[in-house]
């Protein structure tokens, strides 16, 4: 692995995992007046890249988030989990920020910043748009290989040997850095933040930059028409025996 | 305005209103065939059938495979031509070589529409194909409303929305349970060979390690049997497999029981996991979690089996029986 290694990790904010969404009443939209939190695949990437740090301590980690004011508050989190720095790139409407406008924020970046990544870590997918889109579209405007779905990273001199998430099993590939990982849940264990950390991390630097600074078009190319409730499940009947589950499977349903 | 918009929309149309599929004479669109050892994956059969709902041509590229994928893809009713590059540096899937094929041959054939499966391979390559050509990508669609109009579900299926791209390319993965299967016709279309991309090299294929199992697929399963954190551990699994021969079903489990190694990964059942809808699913002791019901909540007749009455698996079920998973399941395939 160079050394030392810099590592940009994208971070963003979405509706925490546990919340149950609602849609909104115009049908436009799910209701967002409820708790935020980190992406939890993003958790997974602050911590494979802080990891990275641990083993060699020159590596410099860099959270970047793209959305409102409030995602300064992600951008916190990551730093008290251990990232260096971070950077906020302010969106004021983040509701129709689309992954290829995210993917060209970063990539905008990357161009601009004299401090050149080696590594970009990103969730493999966000849990409120299910997209699972950005990291391969950064890696396709960088040109840069992508080992997506991870659930392990290795440094092999300059390169990267990965194990990736497939449909039936794990495939391991081999690639150079500059690279694209996203991460699948198993990569780790994501850390808490201890308080301490969290004071320290309100010194640590955060700059603002604006879609404008970096000259990129963030104009979503998908419309929103409109936005339902899933239809409702009838569920709830209970049966009192496996003779009656049985008969009830065969008989009523008739799937057995 | 685009709450103006989405209001006329909806009043225009009664909602769940019957969808017509665009009679499309414009849509030229690309299946990417994805295929293992000589056969091709049943998502790209379900992706097949999404495509021809927009009316058009459906051109399959089968890259990097035997003459015997294309020959076979070529049978299906739907496909006007296969396209094939026959390099087989191509049968690994890697993004960094596949992209630049998918964007050279939509570019020279103006396909509008490119279409493939919402799996490993397809989430992993479409994407970049999409930031190459420079437009938005639509993941995971679950219905065709028309050409450029889709629909898929968002927030772990929480929600689901109807968006339109505005983009000259739609760059779509399709859900493979949202759609039938497209079946052999007798069909026979021409074969020709895709223009030649160099290759980047940049990433090498390494190895893999495929869970072997003689249950159906799980992705494609009538009845899938999952377990859950209440499984206890790996070996209390027998039970579920030995209920799941007796039945025909593909085993699945949950993130819980995925995390504390009970079983292989590639067996999670949920948003993070395989989405699954088949005919009957036996979710034992799992508790029902959002992120579990995202994967099965589409399957026909649900089935839960959990000792705790109040687990949220039961609000879905269409049949629940609250009871001990170790004595309920052993009963159950004793009487079977």
């Amino acid at each position: 692995m160079s050394n030392p290694l810099r590592i940009f990790v994208p971070v963003k904010r979405v509706i925490d995992f546990a919340v149950k969404v609602r849609v909104n009443a115009g049908k436009t939209d799910v209701d967002r007046n409820v708790k935020h939190s980190m992406n939890p695949f993003d958790e997974i990437a602050v911590e494979e890249a802080i990891r990275i740090k641990e083993k060699a301590p020159k590596t410099e980690v860099v959270a970047i988030s793209c959305g409102s004011a409030k995602a300064q508050e992600t951008l916190r989190t990551a730093l008290a989990m251990g990232a260096d720095r971070a950077v906020h790139v302010e969106v004021k409407d983040d509701s129709t920020l689309q992954p290829l406008a995210v993917a060209k924020l970063l990539e905008a970046y990357t161009n601009k910043e004299e401090k050149k990544p080696d590594l970009f870590i990103l969730g493999k997918q966000a849990i409120d748009d299910d997209s699972n889109q950005t990291g391969q579209m950064l890696a396709g405007l960088l040109n840069w290989p992508q080992t997506t779905f991870a659930s392990k990273v290795e440094f092999e001199g300059q390169s990267l040997k990965v194990t990736r998430e497939i449909d039936g099993g794990l495939e391991t590939v081999k690639t150079k850095m500059p690279a694209i990982i996203t991460t699948d849940l198993r990569l780790n264990e994501p850390r808490y933040a201890s308080l301490p950390n969290i004071m320290k991390a309100k010194k640590k630097p955060l700059v603002k930059i604006t879609p404008e600074d970096l000259g990129v078009d963030i104009s979503p190319r998908i419309q929103t028409l409109k936005v339902e409730e899933p239809p409702k499940r009838e569920g709830g009947r209970k049966v009192g025996s496996v003779d009656e589950l049985l008969d009830k499977l065969k008989n009523e349903a008739k799937v057995l | 305005m685009l709450a103006n918009t989405a209001r006329t929309f909806v009043k225009a149309r009664p909602l769940f209103a019957q969808r017509f599929y665009a009679t499309g004479a414009g849509a030229n669109t690309l299946l990417v065939v994805e295929h293992k050892d000589g056969a091709i994956s049943g998502a790209t059969l379900n992706a097949l059938t999404a495509a021809t709902k927009l009316g058009g041509t459906v051109t399959a590229l089968v890259a990097g495979g035997e003459d015997a994928v294309a020959q076979s893809i070529a049978k299906y009713a739907g496909v006007s031509k296969v396209l094939t590059a026959s390099d087989a540096s191509y049968s690994k899937n890697l993004p960094e070589d596949l992209a630049p094929l998918l964007v050279q041959v939509t570019k020279s054939n103006n396909f509008t529409h490119v279409f493939a499966g919402h799996t490993a391979v397809g989430k992993n390559v479409l994407p970049r194909v999409a930031a190459l050509l420079d437009v938005a990508a639509v993941s995971d669609i679950t219905g065709i409303e028309s050409e450029d109009t889709f629909i898929r579900p968002i927030y772990a299926g929480n929600a689901i929305a109807t968006v339109k791209s505005g983009d000259n390319v739609k760059i779509v993965t399709v859900r493979g349970t949202a759609f039938e299967a497209a079946q052999e016709a007798g069909n026979n279309a021409a074969v020709e060979a895709a223009p030649e991309v160099a290759k980047t090299g940049v990433t090498e294929w390494v190895g893999e390690e495929i869970q072997k199992s003689d249950r159906p697929d799980l992705g494609t399963a009538n009845r899938v049997i999952s377990g859950g954190r209440g499984m206890k551990n790996g070996e209390n699994f027998k039970l579920l497999y030995d209920l799941a021969d007796k039945m025909g079903a593909a085993v699945g489990a949950s993130r819980a029981a995925v995390d504390a190694g009970f079983v292989d990964n590639s067996l999670q059942v949920g948003q993070t996991g395989k989405i699954v809808a088949p005919e009957l699913y036996v979710a034992v002791g799992i508790s029902g979690a959002i992120q579990h019901l995202a994967g099965m909540k589409d399957s026909k007749t649900i089935v839960a089996i959990n000792k705790d009455a109040d687990a949220p698996i039961f609000q879905v079920a269409d049949y629940g029986l609250v009871e001990d998973l170790f004595k309920a399941v052993p009963e159950m395939t004793e009487k079977l």
